[in-house]
């Protein structure tokens, strides 16, 4: 029984290979990028005219800028390009598991890692911008000199956190679905795939308003 | 018992220990979270859609640490490395 599609290779040079997860992370980024072309080819302004289908992007975009307001960051136009799209990949990503064969990616440790890496990445980036590099440097030893240390640890293990977090819910929704249908097939599979589409979702959730609250935390002022 | 036996034996009982110790405490810390949420929903009604999303939230941060050993478990009877090492 396999525990991550890393291990389905298509094909294999040396140490890179074509596997499952890269596929499916393909497939999701071309179904949001197609999907997103379509839908915003004509935009329109008045109510009458408009396309469903704008309305639907609408919702959401102005959804995630209220999350992102509530959270504390002032002006949700610079961040919501990078917490929105981690909240778009990681949501789709788990609700196309509804498509047979088609396995998640982010049941894969490579993309959950990736991903956190790249909120590591993203919170000094911010608050650089935001707050200027002495400044920023300066938030690592407040509010004693000893805590520097203490942060630079806390910085370190919330990344972990995030990256083991999504992979644990993903891969375990797809394995008990799989020890499931060995054990009692044709019903009640179904209803632990509906939960699974559920939590995929929460957590998608869950990892945006942590990355905002970590961009948050390293981009706010003193009152 | 020869090393290869008493691997495979430790595994399997410490996964067993470990997602049935491990899963313990969560449980109890997300039972009193909800009892809490719906105390405060009783209270303010109008609060309610607030209190419900810092539940999920809550709950999920909560689920984190049985997260983490649901996976050890999981390692430890699917990806062991020890008994790859041994065996493959």
């Amino acid at each position: 029984m396999r525990i991550s599609p890393d291990e389905i290779i298509f094909w294999e040079y040396g140490f890179i290979n074509l596997n499952l997860t890269i596929v499916m992370t393909w497939v999701i980024m071309i179904f949001l990028v197609i999907g997103a072309w379509l839908i915003t080819r004509n935009l329109k302004t008045s109510i009458n005219k408009r396309s469903r289908w704008q309305n639907i992007l609408e919702m959401i975009v102005l959804l995630i800028d209220d999350q992102i307001k509530e959270i504390g960051l002032k002006n949700p136009k610079k961040y919501i390009g990078f917490i929105g799209t981690l909240f778009l990949f990681i949501a789709v990503s788990s609700i196309l598991s509804i498509i047979p064969w088609y396995e998640p990616p982010t049941a894969s440790l490579s993309t959950t890692v990736s991903l956190a890496i790249s909120v590591f990445i993203s919170v000094p980036v911010f608050g650089i911008a935001e707050k200027g590099f002495r400044k920023y440097l300066k938030t690592y030893i407040e509010p004693k000199f000893f805590m520097l240390p203490l942060n630079i640890i806390s910085e370190i293990s919330r990344t972990i956190a995030l990256a083991i977090r999504l992979f644990g819910n993903m891969m375990s929704s797809g394995l008990v679905a799989t020890i499931l249908i060995s054990l009692a097939p044709f019903f009640f599979p179904m209803v632990m795939d509906a939960l699974g589409l559920l939590t995929g979702v929460i957590q998608a959730y869950i990892f945006a308003i942590l990355a905002s609250v970590y961009i948050a935390a390293a981009t706010q002022n003193e009152e | 018992m020869d090393s290869v036996t008493i691997i495979g034996l430790v595994s399997i009982i410490t996964a067993g220990f470990t997602i049935a110790i491990g899963g313990m405490m969560p449980s109890l810390a997300e039972g009193r979270a909800v009892a809490k949420a719906l105390d405060a929903i009783a209270q303010q009604p109008d609060a309610s859609s607030t209190v419900s999303r810092t539940l999920f939230v809550g709950l999920a941060m909560i689920e984190t640490t049985l997260i983490y050993c649901f996976v050890v478990s999981m390692i430890l009877i699917f990806a062991n490395p020890f008994w790859n090492h041994f065996i493959g």
